[in-house]
């Protein structure tokens, strides 16, 4: 069988665009928390804990987290891309990696939801 | 001066090899080339591509030193004792350090390097302002050595699906250029996780270009164009 060179999914500007964005996103929050560090130094679990379980130190966690498992997903799709070669291991692969990341997210709420 | 050169004839040998040359230069051999030459008149096997020897034609393209360069235009002076020349990497070695470029001028041409325009031309050229002109600038001037292409790994790693720097520069040559109408249709082919997207800007294009060109630069203003297009 001739092997034919397949290209022209016409995508790729969009993931491209995400993982600069999630970066950013990523970035801001590693700023908040080390100002948070550094400031107000919460040098005990108590001091953590009351930190970590305020409503908006939870959905900044979780917009930090989302955006590093989308951020992720394009990294680790592109590292599959240039070498796993056979289309079916790579296809099985991105599904593996897609079901991970998604069950990281659901974990991630659970953790982040369970602190009182 | 002393030289470890790559030599390969798949009629004779089995496996390539590193053969060491040490050469008595004259004064008048300033160029990595000129030493090349003076070899060859020792050791005719040697197998070597080259022509303007003034880095214009980009034929003597080869790894110097672990670094793609002309031969040409790389100061002998310059160079760290044995200097060790190979084939340019990532395409098939031909001989010695001669490699074949099929893959590098078939991605060359997959982005149409030629200006499409379907309005009837005028009797004399086609005019443009200076200022468009200049858009053309460190563009333009690339003579297609690979140097660039072939020191970049997502075109080791995909050179049959992959443009590489040497194309998407030539490709945002023409997007640039006010002449051309296909813009949209160059973008178009260019959207794509292989095409255009296997760029990681690493950036050692920009790093080896014996022209000093920036296709990761001009990698930058296609993506640019394309989120302007989509948003």
């Amino acid at each position: 069988m001739v092997k034919r060179i397949v290209v022209g999914a016409h995508y790729g500007l969009r993931d491209w665009l995400v993982q600069r964005v999630t970066a950013v996103v990523m970035a801001v929050f590693a700023l908040v928390m080390l100002f948070i560090v550094v400031f107000h130094r919460p040098e005990h679990y108590g001091a953590w804990k009351s930190l970590m379980s305020q409503q908006w130190m939870r959905l900044a966690s979780l917009l930090f987290l989302l955006a590093l498992f989308w951020h992720a997903w394009i990294g680790v799709r592109d590292i599959f891309m240039d070498y796993v070669k056979p289309a079916g291991l790579r296809l099985t692969l991105l599904v593996g990696v897609v079901l991970l990341l998604v069950g990281y997210a659901l974990w991630s709420v659970q953790i982040l939801w369970s602190l009182y | 001066m002393r030289f470890r050169i790559y030599r390969y004839d798949p009629d004779k040998d089995a496996q390539p090899y590193m053969k060491d040359y040490d050469i008595a230069l004259e004064p008048t051999d300033r160029m990595l080339l000129d030493a090349l030459v003076r070899i060859k008149s020792v050791d005719d096997s040697l197998s070597l591509r080259r022509s303007c020897r003034e880095g214009v034609c980009g034929s003597d393209a080869m790894n110097i030193n672990g670094r793609n360069g002309l031969a040409c235009i790389t100061r002998l002076a310059d160079l760290k004792e044995p200097v060790e020349l190979r084939p340019l990497p990532g395409l098939p070695v031909i001989r010695d350090l001669i490699v074949d470029m099929s893959q590098f001028f078939k991605q060359y041409h997959s982005i149409k390097p030629y200006l499409r325009n379907n309005e009837v031309p005028p009797d004399k050229e086609r005019l443009q302002s200076q200022a468009e002109r200049e858009e053309l600038d460190g563009l333009y001037e690339c003579i297609l050595c690979a140097c660039c292409s072939t020191s970049c790994p997502s075109f080791w790693w995909n050179p049959d699906k992959f443009v590489g720097p040497a194309g998407l520069l030539a490709a945002y040559r023409f997007i640039a250029d006010t002449r051309d109408q296909a813009t949209s249709e160059r973008l178009d082919d260019l959207e794509d996780p292989y095409r255009l997207f296997r760029c990681h800007s690493i950036m050692n294009c920009v790093d080896v270009c014996p022209k000093g060109l920036n296709p990761t630069r001009a990698i930058g203003k296609i993506k640019d164009l394309m989120v302007r297009r989509m948003t």
